[in-house]
């Protein structure tokens, strides 16, 4: 097992250098001078030479390149043009905003989402599985953004029974000790603060997971009804076991393999939903830093942004492998 | 002395052809199966409806699109609804909405089927590449097959979404650029799809018979193999159209779409459609309907087609 994690992180490592080669270039090949946009309309030829030499824009390619890397391999992710803090400072104090959503969303749809499956797999052919079937169909074809913004005009807007945008209450004044804000209001025990976050949680996590919730669905249902099927829980229903046991021991262990890869390939799904998710909802994560970015030109973030996601990517995509060998004997034996 | 048989005895059901009855091809198999089921046939109907509208756009409507005539009409607490002259009531901006909605079907589609097309002929293209010479083996075809591989891993480590906003943010706001950004992200699915089916199609006993006769391994590959695996990358295709109809939304809404404002988009027509929620729901709930309806007919289509493309559902 053990090898097996050294050698995907091994494989890590030329994926990462080459990514960083590609965005180098990409962000170089930006339409649009990087001095001309951090200057905007004090744009002076004087103040534009300043400007390159404090960022090294002006440094043959390869220097540029090679200086790049070396800081990434550092920490150090270069600073923000428009802010002028680090970028790494800002995606640590922005990215438990961002986990905390893809957490909450992700639980709503795997809690949510089993069960239905399971349920419809049972009821194979009948209105309940065919109404589960057409809500995970609805569910998959509606845009997240399309969704958020439902959510927010009808539940917070009009009905004002949520809070229509940010993390918390900013009245609230509470401690932040982690930046999970649910979690710090439990370790600081202001209770009212946790709840306070938890309610602007809510809107936001609905639409991010509801799109992972259809696909968990239709994948346990798809998987469950194959297992129904299998000859083993044939025999086990015909030597006299309970149903209960049947259900737990033989359909739901062996109908879960292919449950838990889908919910290890929600990751990227939930990333890119974030972004819009968090614009929508002004939910101050990584993914509307990314969205300010693209908005003013901002290459050290869109290139630490893209570097930062493509290792938290990467190292999920691990830990499902790894979760699967703990799943499944038989790919840990392979 | 050899005793005729009836021809139903000599070939058995199902052994020599792989469908039911011999002699019907593969894709003719997949069109039988495809109209006994009824999702197939919504979906065909609702993509029908769909490309309908958007070929027909000019003919639907007698006003230009993104014509802010009526803009006099429009205050800050109340948009015109549905009238004799405006079916549909007018927009935020005073467009006709209807006029939008035909248009923005005709948007959809174009960049739904260009950028589909752009994934799937780069990415089919390097899945070929990488999934004929591994099929063949020896070093040079291992070492392409890798570098390859390689470049779409590097694609892959990045969330497909994520992938379009950085080419769009790259190539500039028009048209092109959200085309190019959303078929760039969807080269690795194909990619990797066409690979993955060559390679076992290469391991498949015609594949050494062939071989054992002499034919040349190019001959093999490009005349069995590949028209052999390219059922599965289709059948992506027509899924694919489904996601890139809606990307090409979110990527407006992240403000990376076309900037030309008599251009009518759906995604666009969403975010100006935000701040007058209240006055008339109807211009957020349409676009947000229509893309979604779009993006099902696709999805219950192509869904369809897998499942008749797929040997365990011959049945």
């Amino acid at each position: 097992m053990l090898r097996f994690v050294l050698r995907r992180l091994a494989l890590m490592v030329p994926v990462l250098i080459g990514l960083s080669i590609l965005l180098f270039a990409w962000v170089r090949a930006l339409p649009g001078d990087p001095s001309r946009a951090l200057l905007g309309e004090r744009a002076t030829p004087e103040g534009i030479e300043r400007v390159n030499a404090a960022y090294g824009f002006d440094k043959p390619l390869i220097e540029q390149y090679l200086t790049y890397v070396g800081a990434l391999l550092r920490g150090d992710f270069g600073e923000s043009i428009q802010t002028g803090r680090p970028v790494l400072e800002s995606f640590t104090e922005r990215f438990p905003a961002t986990l905390e959503l893809g957490a909450t969303a992700l639980l709503f749809a795997v809690v949510l989402g089993v069960p239905l499956g399971y349920v419809a797999a049972r009821s194979q052919g009948r209105l309940l599985d065919t109404s589960v079937v057409s809500g995970s169909l609805l569910g998959v074809v509606t845009p997240v953004f399309f969704l958020a913004i439902l959510l927010k005009l009808v539940f917070a807007d009009k009905l004002h029974w949520l809070p229509t945008a940010l993390r918390q209450d900013p009245r609230m004044d509470a401690t932040h000790i982690t930046n999970f804000y649910v979690l710090d209001g439990i370790l600081t025990r202001e209770w009212d603060a946790s709840w306070d976050a938890l309610t602007h949680l809510v809107l936001p996590a609905l639409a991010l997971g509801t799109i992972p919730l259809a696909i968990i669905v239709r994948i346990t249902r798809a998987s469950v009804s194959e297992v129904l099927h299998e000859d083993y829980v044939r025999t086990a229903e015909a030597k006299g076991l309970a149903r209960g046991t049947v259900s737990r021991r033989h359909v739901l262990r062996n109908a879960l393999l292919p449950v838990v890869t889908t919910i290890g390939l929600q990751a990227g799904l939930l990333f890119s939903g974030a972004v819009l998710t968090e614009t929508v909802f002004a939910f101050n994560g990584i993914g509307q830093y990314l969205f300010e970015a693209i908005g003013s030109r901002d290459y050290p973030v869109l290139q630490g942004f893209i570097i930062f996601i493509a290792i938290v990517y990467s190292l999920i995509n691990l830990l499902v492998d790894v979760s699967y060998g703990l799943i499944d004997p038989r790919v840990r034996a392979a | 002395m050899t005793i005729p048989l009836p021809p139903s005895q000599v070939v058995p059901d199902g052994v020599i052809g792989l469908d039911a009855d011999p002699g019907v091809g593969l894709w003719r198999g997949a069109f039988r199966r495809l109209r006994r089921n009824p999702s197939a046939i919504i979906g065909a109907v609702m993509v029908a409806i769909f490309v309908l509208v958007a070929i027909t756009a000019p003919l639907l409507t007698s006003y230009a699109p993104g014509s802010a005539e009526w803009s006099g009409q429009v205050t800050p607490s109340s948009v015109p609804g549905p009238s004799p002259e405006h079916f549909l009531g007018l927009d935020r901006f005073g467009s006709d909405m209807w006029t939008q909605m035909v248009y923005g079907a005709q948007q959809s589609l174009v960049y739904g089927v260009v950028s589909t097309a752009i994934g799937l002929t780069v990415g089919a293209s390097l899945g070929a590449l990488a999934g004929g010479f591994g099929s063949v083996g020896g070093r040079i075809g291992d070492w392409v097959d890798t570098a390859v591989m390689r470049l779409v891993d590097i694609m892959l480590s990045i969330p497909s979404l994520l992938l379009a906003v950085s080419i769009a943010a790259l190539l500039g706001q028009n048209s092109y650029a959200v085309m190019i950004a959303i078929g760039a992200a969807q080269v690795p699915i194909f990619a990797r799809l066409l690979r993955g089916s060559m390679l076992s199609q290469g391991k498949a006993d015609y594949v050494l018979a062939a071989d054992a006769l002499g034919i040349r391994k190019t001959r093999i590959v490009m005349g069995h193999v590949l028209p052999n695996s390219i059922g599965p990358t289709i059948v992506q295709a027509t899924l694919n159209l489904a996601t890139a109809i809606i990307e090409v939304a979110a990527l407006s809404y992240l403000g990376l779409g076309e900037s030309d404002p008599a251009v009518a988009e759906w995604g666009r027509m969403l975010v100006a459609a935000q701040d007058r929620f209240d006055a008339a729901p109807r211009l957020a709930l349409l676009p947000g309907a229509a893309i979604a309806f779009a993006a099902l007919g696709f999805t219950l289509f192509g869904e369809a087609l897998r499942e008749a493309l797929d040997p365990k559902s011959r049945r």
